[in-house]
């Protein structure tokens, strides 16, 4: 089956950490990168495998800050 | 390459003062897409609330008006009979719209004001400090009652929807919740045949937010998303309580 590809980006300052977008992800891909901080004191969301994403939105729909974009490749 | 979700017009650049994980972020993102997608941005008037949402009127990006605690159903009520081809919203906390505002509206579902409001439930006075409020459940821990709510000495939580949906000038009631992607999806759904309801004329509206507040609540924001589905919601049903026939 050809699956959808995604491409998902954070505005990495605005992202206070909370960690809902985590949690939703239903390929897991993402997740706090606690080696940074932003400017905002926060450990900001991050993904390192973005092959995987599947353009599905459900991060961008529960992030309470409106810090991320989603592309289908 | 198509991008299927970016940040709507209808709010503003100015980064919110929410706490981590607080869905009030959440639910003004969906006024706002919902907003955008009906083209109402250059004809919306809302009405913010006292509550930590009082700034709201920095982040949603149409004309604004701030209202003193609990009357924002009173100001848009003047500003929708003056303006009737305006589209006017009211935004309350359960402790603006449940307590010290319940007489507005009450009365202005019951007038059959044109407006719609956004009721974002939180079952606590999160500007404040995190004290009590007419909608905390029973045994919920806050500053006004450390050992739990008690129901002998102050009463059950108030279901709002509930009790408006008995009104007949309200042509339109719906609760929802934001706790997980397709119930967020549902909101906005909600949110857009409430507008509509408004738009068509047909009375008031109003659209009943389950939302979380960690920090009073002394949760994660993963936590309390949880906290939501397992003990807000058996006690708060979602669903729509009053809509006119030709909505669907
Ligand atoms: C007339 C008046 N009484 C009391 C207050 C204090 N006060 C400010 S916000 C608030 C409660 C807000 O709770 P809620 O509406 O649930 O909003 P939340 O912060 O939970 O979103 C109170 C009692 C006030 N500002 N004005
Ligand atoms: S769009 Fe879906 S698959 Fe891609 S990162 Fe977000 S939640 Fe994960
Ligand atoms: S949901 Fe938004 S604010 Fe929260 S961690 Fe993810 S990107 Fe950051
Ligand atoms: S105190 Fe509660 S309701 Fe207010 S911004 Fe913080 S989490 Fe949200
Ligand atoms: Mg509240």
């Amino acid at each position: 089956m050809a699956k959808v590809k995604g491409r998902t980006t954070f505005e990495e300052d605005l992202c206070k950490g909370c960690g809902l977008c985590v949690t939703v992800c239903p390929v897991n891909i993402i997740s706090l990168d606690t080696a940074r901080i932003n400017k905002k004191g926060y450990h900001p969301a991050a993904i390192e495998e973005m092959n995987k994403c599947i353009a599905c939105t459900n991060c961008a729909t529960i992030c309470p800050d409106v810090v991320i974009t989603v592309e289908r490749l | 390459m198509a991008i299927v979700f970016e940040k709507t017009k209808g709010l503003t650049d100015k980064p919110t003062h929410y706490c981590p994980g607080c869905t009030h972020g959440i639910i003004h993102r969906l006024v706002a897409e919902v907003m955008e997608e009906m083209d109402l941005l250059d004809n919306a008037i809302g009405v913010a609330p006292v509550g930590c949402s009082v700034l709201a009127y920095e982040y949603f990006n149409v004309d604004m008006h701030e209202a003193a605690h609990g009357r924002a159903p009173a100001v848009a009520t003047g500003i929708k009979r003056v303006h009737p081809e305006n589209f006017v919203f009211t935004y309350q906390g359960d402790g603006d719209l449940a307590s010290i505002g319940t007489a507005e509206i009450v009365h202005a579902a019951h007038r059959g004001e044109k407006f719609t409001t956004i009721f974002v439930n939180n079952a606590i006075y999160g500007m404040t400090g995190g004290q009590m409020a007419p909608t905390t459940l029973i045994g919920q821990k806050t500053t006004t009652s450390p050992y739990g709510r008690d129901e002998a000495t102050t009463g059950k939580p108030i279901k709002m929807s509930e009790l408006l949906a008995t009104i007949d000038g309200a042509a339109f009631v719906e609760r929802v919740a934001v706790n997980n992607p397709a119930n967020i999806r549902k909101a906005k759904k909600a949110i857009k045949e409430a507008f509509k309801v408004q738009l068509e004329g047909k009375g008031f509206g109003i659209v009943e937010v389950l939302s979380t507040c960690p920090t009073n609540w002394g949760l994660t924001p993963v936590e309390a998303m949880k906290w939501l589905e397992k003990d807000m919601m058996p006690y708060y049903p979602l669903g729509n309580f009053r809509k006119p026939e030709e909505v669907e």
